[in-house]
């Protein structure tokens, strides 16, 4: 079951691509219901308020407890992204799950008004990914473990770890479900660090 | 080549609110509350409707040094108001970086027939409308994000719940009706037919909808998102009741958690003094602030 934390943010238009994908899914906002969960997508929103409300009622916890004995895999899209990361520029103690050697600077790019969306190369794609980036962070450090699969300007802006990725774009804003495709293969068998 | 300000990076920002409290700050103090209570935005005022009310006068944007102390004091999207039509005051918040404008009736409207173009905007806009055919004009126009009108600094829920209903009363018509009645429908509604043939087909409105106008408990948030809307703007009912800090924490939760009683009982405890509602039948219809725009 692919799960999705929905205490804030965009967790329906994450739950609209599984369904036009055929997969089911369930809202995440209390541990217990990550229970048969073996997937969890953690949408876009304020990632502030992500950290708050999913450390109040347990998941945080139980995420980080099922993640270190292999029972979950992560993916996180923009406020997701910064979620996952061990280190955020500059705040220090926002809460978040941190589990990936990854450092993000939160609204790099800049304020709204500097959002934008452009087509992305991305590696074992044979056609361009459109990516949405709003208030997106930057990936400044990409630790041990970890490959990037897809850069912005020299930035990554997709990155993969054997059982996790983040995207500081917004998949779940388009119709195409290849990111979701990948992170689905990602949670049933895990993904190779082996480049090529 | 990348795109800025294109309609899918504004309402994909709208998107980003989703399950959210935007609260309305007159202070960087108070912009920090809100931030620590989990808001997923604030937006910045000179004076909480209720005040506006109280002092009568006219209403304007706030002043830019305002604004931008509080956008330096937190690190969520800062939001704030101008006057219905008053597209240079929109100009002077999108050249200070505000992340969204709310062209709003609270304010003393400067245009009586014609709203913003925002089109014209890099920055986003957020519309206030009582049903659905002033909710299409406005998307018409350029918004990317739509809240109720409600009867704001009334700590008083009830327009909120009235034009709530309304607007999925219409949807839900509009989904009875064949293909060949809607252009009849679309000059009912006043709307251009592409957004209600667009209604028509999808069963909801084209850009996220929030509730505002009258928030002042966690209760009146839940009640706002069983009734459809997508998160809740609460204004003068966290900073003029007793224990704002408290209170404000109790409405994200209560967005959050909004079908789950147990969290609502829990939140809603000892929040202190409510702001003092207003009953809306006892303020003169000239002095109703959803009455504004058209």
């Amino acid at each position: 079951m692919i799960g999705i934390l929905a205490v804030q943010g965009d967790f329906r238009e994450h739950e609209h691509m599984f369904q036009r994908m055929g997969v089911p899914t369930r809202r995440v906002r209390r541990a217990g219901d990550l229970t048969g969960v073996t997937g969890l997508v953690i949408p876009g929103g304020e990632s502030t308020t992500i950290g708050k409300l999913a450390r109040e009622y347990g998941v945080e916890e139980e995420a980080r407890r099922r993640y270190q004995e292999g029972s979950l895999a992560l993916w996180g899209t923009c406020a997701g992204a910064i979620w996952l990361s061990r280190e955020i520029e500059g705040y220090p103690d926002q809460p978040r799950l941190g589990v990936l050697d990854l450092a993000v600077a939160r609204n790099a790019y800049g304020r709204q008004v500097e959002s934008f969306e452009t087509d992305l190369a991305i590696e074992g794609f044979d056609r361009p990914f459109h990516a949405v980036f709003i208030r997106a962070p930057v990936i400044t450090r990409v630790g041990e473990g970890l490959r990037v699969l897809a850069t912005y300007r020299g930035d990554p802006v997709w990155a993969v770890g054997e059982r996790a990725m983040v995207t500081t774009f917004h998949p779940e804003l388009t119709d195409d479900p290849r990111v979701h495709a990948f992170f689905l293969r990602l949670v049933e068998k895990g993904v190779s660090l082996k480049a090529g | 080549m990348e795109a800025k300000g294109t309609l899918k990076v504004k309402t994909g920002f709208a998107e980003m609110f989703k399950g959210g409290v935007i609260m309305d700050v007159t202070t960087p103090e108070q912009a920090e509350i809100a931030e620590e209570a989990g808001a997923v935005a604030v937006m910045a005022l000179e004076r909480v409707p209720a005040d506006i009310r109280a002092q009568g006068g006219v209403a304007r944007m706030a002043d830019p040094k305002k604004i931008k102390e509080i956008m330096a004091a937190v690190s969520i999207p800062v939001m704030a108001k101008v006057r219905i039509g008053h597209f240079a005051e929109a100009m002077i918040l999108e050249a200070l970086g505000v992340d969204f404008i709310d062209e709003s009736e609270v304010l003393t409207p400067a245009d009586e027939e014609h709203h913003i173009d925002k089109w014209a905007f890099k920055v986003p806009f957020v519309n206030g409308a009582r049903d659905l055919g002033e909710a299409l004009r406005r998307i018409a126009e350029g918004a990317a994000m739509i809240r109720t009108k409600g009867e704001a600094g009334t700590g008083n829920v009830v327009e909120a719940v009235r034009h709530a209903r309304r607007m999925w009363k219409q949807i839900r018509w509009l989904q009875s009706l064949r293909e060949d009645e809607l252009p009849a429908a679309a000059k009912e509604l006043e709307a251009p037919l592409d957004l209600v043939k667009w209604v028509h087909e999808h069963g909801k409105l084209p850009v996220v909808n929030f509730a505002a106008g009258g928030v002042a408990t966690p209760a009146d948030a839940a009640l706002m998102m069983h009734l459809g809307m997508e998160g809740v703007f609460v204004g003068s009912g966290i900073f003029k009741s007793g224990d704002p800090r408290k209170r404000a924490r109790a409405i994200v939760r209560a967005v959050t958690h909004y079908d789950d009683p147990e969290v609502l009982a829990e939140v809603s405890e000892d929040l202190g003094e409510p702001m003092v509602g207003i009953n809306i039948d006892l303020i003169p219809e000239e002095e109703r602030l959803a009455k504004r725009g058209w």
